[in-house]
């Protein structure tokens, strides 16, 4: 028997980056607010701290901080004709668990998207006539614009403290950045950081062949700052344990790093660790939100009234949360009705490899998480598709991480998979590569789609969720013109050889391809093909907002955690502003 | 030896005292410059094969026949050469040893509900085996087999062992309700695994596979190296456990302040 405990006036499920912004900015308002967070709780100190976080195999093999896959995974299958069977290991992408969420171990890319992704739809039939695109796509506007966002995403960016350099001021093109990037407000927060050699061998190829280099957004910090809540960080020192591992110098921008600490002196906020959330509870009418029913990790349950509930856990798990709630209708492929799992995406992406000679020693063990240098000529719709047969576009970069030798070890084709040869390759190979990021945008379709599982179950009783996945065709002629670009480049960068191949299906949940699983509870403006309104408010229960990259009707070439961030403050802003003087739809159904 | 010089030591020779009042950027510096001349030159010179390491390994899962098997597999899988010892010498059998013992091979973070069938390539491991379960029911198989054959693997050439070997890795032999080729790809993920961890899990023994790719292993900063494109960097690897005796990596305005 649930204990029922004593209302409060917001709950956020899921304790990550959404999460911690939303309740800051509420609980200072004077509501008292509930974070029920199913992992534990880890800081900077002592739990990121050196030597035990330069481990390799505990965090990027084994994968610690990721989200415990003995007691609930997804399921999976490339189709609806295949039997989804559990991911029994994750592999393919890495939610987190745990304060923090999964930007505890992002690599700190940080970018805004596009003023035409925001636009999709609208803006390819318009540029290119409604036959463009492929009938299999379902791809859609977003019901928010970038001039809307940009505020936020100004915002976000402060709170990080990204380093970077500005490539369009209020439409002015400022030297050394991105020409292609939507106009900003103000510069960066912070400088780019430092370049490393292979992000050198890059930027001069491009230049060579005319093309725009720019440093990668990062917030990994090029220097101290502090940001507008008054928290100090400091300058990232390029270790190499970036993505995967917690940052223990506070140099890379998490929860825990640029927000966490002013939240937790709130007396009128109260985080709960160890929480699994089993369901959020509707009334009667099935409109309005209730309470949340959670186990905590002694496995006692407990009712936690609340009069408005934010699911802010990782996308995939908004999605399922809602699925397991009956809030709105489950998206039915066969029909194309429903909207609640509609248009999962992903990231369409290749990575060939430049092999040069011993005298080029290229390093990669020096580098932050998004050190990289790139070029956005081939991004999104910054070059004209209309002689192309495909629509969307990806980023090209060298943008080494790390060179963590269980996962980095590159060896030409043509090496034996194991013994002398293979031994011989690796130790020539490994200091004298560079791998380029073909970062390619994943358009939504009728077939991708996530619903439960009907035979798998989580440790709790509850059904996994289910993700129906393979890249449409459209994303796999992108990826092969793109993915020639981009050896194009590699053969300018001075190499002996560059190899690569283009993505190709079927899509496999086994090889690490990134962890941007968008979609699933879209934005949008027209509730029959839309989970949310444009301010992230469920159309069917408006005390309940679902707020991530759940909301993306597709996902663009960049890394979306930026524009996660700016979403969150557009929806804040509409729920401190409007919502809580009104309670109730702020979009008519 | 080189790879007994402690972090207190670097800063010694540097010259450098009252670590704790660096900032990151000067203690990124004193990485770099702190190791005299002499010492980067030791650090840097392959060290001789030291002896084939099995027969010290108390083993702690595998059995003597197990065992004899895996460590014959992997100074296959990566040999020893002129210039560096193989997985043999860096102790990868008793890295797979430790592992399987531990909670990694009773199934930590596998799911592990049933029901079981198999799946395509593209959603992965779908066996009931735990790691420990895989080796054990996988070994007894290929021992069997091998049992019937006059010499023990361990004693048949190379050649043949790589034949062998092979045949587990392309091969479709139901190994005790293993897929001989399953079983290989977690050998040789293990392999890996033994080869290039940190030395306190028990393989990459004397950091010798990160002396061979140049890899400095637990380092923490690279803030003044990062922008000097191309240097050879020389320095001896540190693991983990040097890094515990000297802890250099303390950021002196962690915490920082909440306002």
């Amino acid at each position: 028997m649930a204990e029922k405990l004593r209302p409060v006036d917001v709950v956020t499920i899921g304790v990550g980056m959404t999460g911690i912004i939303l309740a800051k900015e509420l609980a200072a308002t004077g509501l008292k607010v509930v974070g029920l967070e199913r992992g534990a709780m880890r800081d900077t100190v002592p739990d990121f701290q050196s030597p035990g976080e330069h481990d390799e195999l505990r965090f990027a093999v084994r994968k610690a901080l990721m989200m415990d896959t003995t007691r609930e995974t997804f399921t999976f299958r490339n189709n609806g004709s295949q039997t989804a069977l559990p991911l029994r290991r994750i592999q393919g992408f890495l939610p987190g668990t745990g304060v923090g969420g999964a930007m505890v171990h992002w690599n700190g890319q940080t970018f805004r998207y596009q003023v035409a992704d925001f636009i999709y739809r609208t803006h390819i039939q318009e540029r290119y006539g409604r036959n463009f695109i492929d009938p299999d796509l379902s791809i859609q506007d977003w019901g928010v614009t970038y001039q809307e966002l940009e505020p936020h995403f100004d915002r976000f960016e402060y709170l990080c403290g990204t380093s970077g350099t500005a490539g369009n001021i209020d439409g002015k093109i400022q030297p050394g950045g991105n020409p292609f990037e939507a106009p900003r407000s103000r510069p960066y927060p912070t400088p780019a950081q430092k370049e490393p050699y292979f992000g050198a061998l890059f930027r001069k190829a491009v230049d060579g062949l005319g093309y725009h280099a720019y440093p990668q957004p990062s917030s990994n910090l090029s220097q101290p700052y502090t940001n507008p809540e008054g928290l100090t960080m400091n300058a990232c020192v390029f270790c190499g344990f970036c993505e995967r591992f917690g940052c223990e110098h506070y140099a890379k921008s998490s929860p825990q790093t640029m927000l966490l600490p002013i939240l937790l002196k709130n007396p009128n906020y109260e985080m709960r660790t160890n929480c699994q959330v089993l369901k959020v509870n509707l009334d009667s009418t099935g409109k309005k939100a209730v309470s949340v029913s959670y186990v905590d990790g002694a496995g006692n349950e407990f009712e936690q009234p609340a009069e408005l509930i934010l699911i802010t856990a990782y996308s995939l798990n908004n999605v399922r949360l809602m699925l397991l709630s009956g809030i709105g209708k489950p998206y039915d492929p066969r029909t194309g009705e429903g909207v609640v799992g509609r248009n999962y995406a992903y990231q369409t992406s290749s990575g060939p490899l430049v092999f040069y000679d011993e005298s080029v020693n290229v390093n990669p063990f020096m580098a932050s998480g998004a050190n990289g240098t790139m070029i956005d000529d081939f991004g999104g719709e910054n070059f004209d598709h209309g002689a192309l047969k495909f629509i969307g576009g990806a980023y090209i970069g060298a943008l080494q991480t790390h060179g963590r030798p269980i996962e980095w070890h590159p060896t030409p084709p043509g090496t034996p998979t194991w013994g002398r040869g293979w031994k011989d390759a690796v130790a020539r190979h490994y200091n004298h590569t560079v791998a380029l990021n073909v970062h390619g945008t994943s358009t939504a379709s009728r077939a991708n789609h996530l619903d439960l599982d009907p035979t798998y179950k989580d440790a709790w009783g509850l059904p996994l969720m289910r993700i129906t996945f393979d890249f449409p065709d459209n994303d796999i002629r992108m990826s092969a013109y793109l993915t020639e670009k981009a050896m194009e480049i590699g053969r300018a960068m001075g190499g002996t050889a560059v190899v690569g191949s283009p993505r190709t299906k079927p899509y496999n949940a086994t090889v690490y391809q990134s962890t941007h699983n968008t979609g699933g509870a879209i934005m949008g403006s027209d509730p029959r093909t839309s989970a949310v309104n444009r301010y992230l408010q469920s159309w069917d229960v408006p005390n309940v907002f679902v707020v991530g990259a759940s909301a993306y009707p597709q996902n663009s070439c960049y890394n979306p955690t930026g524009t996660v961030g700016a979403l969150t403050y557009w929806a804040l802003d509409a729920i401190k502003n409007r919502y809580l003087k009104s309670p109730g739809a702020l979009v008519p159904a | 030896m080189t790879d007994k010089l402690s972090r207190r030591t670097l800063f010694k020779n540097a010259g450098v005292v009252g670590a704790a009042a660096l900032t990151p950027t000067l203690l990124a510096r004193s990485h770099a410059e702190a190791m005299p001349a002499a010492e980067i030159a030791q650090a840097s010179a392959p060290r001789a094969r030291t002896a084939p390491a099995a027969a010290r390994t108390a083993y702690i899962f595998f059995n003597a026949q197990e065992a004899a098997f895996i460590e014959a597999a992997v100074a296959r899988l990566i040999p020893a050469d002129e210039r560096w010892g193989g997985a043999l010498e860096a102790g990868v059998p008793n890295y797979i040893d430790k592992q399987l013992a531990s909670a990694w091979g009773g199934g930590e973070r596998l799911y592990r509900s049933g029901p079981w069938q198999a799946g395509t390539a593209t959603q992965g491991y779908q066996l009931p085996f735990t790691p420990a379960e895989l080796f054990r029911a996988a070994l007894a198989a290929i021992n069997k087999d091998l049992a019937a054959k006059r010499t023990p693997f361990a004693r048949t050439s190379a050649e043949d062992q790589d034949v062998y070997l092979k045949s587990l890795e392309t091969g479709t032999t139901d190994l005790g309700g293993v897929p001989a080729s399953v079983f290989f790809a977690h050998l040789w993920q293990a392999t890996i695994e033994g080869f290039f961890s940190d030395p306190v899990y028990g393989g990459n023994r004397d950091m010798i596979s990160w002396r061979m790719v140049g890899f400095p292993g637990a380092y923490a900063s690279y803030y003044d190296l990062v922008d000097r494109h191309g240097i050879a960097v020389t320095r001896a690897p540190t693991s983990l456990s040097q890094d515990a005796a000297g802890h250099v990596h303390v950021n002196p305005n962690i915490p920082p302040k909440v306002p």
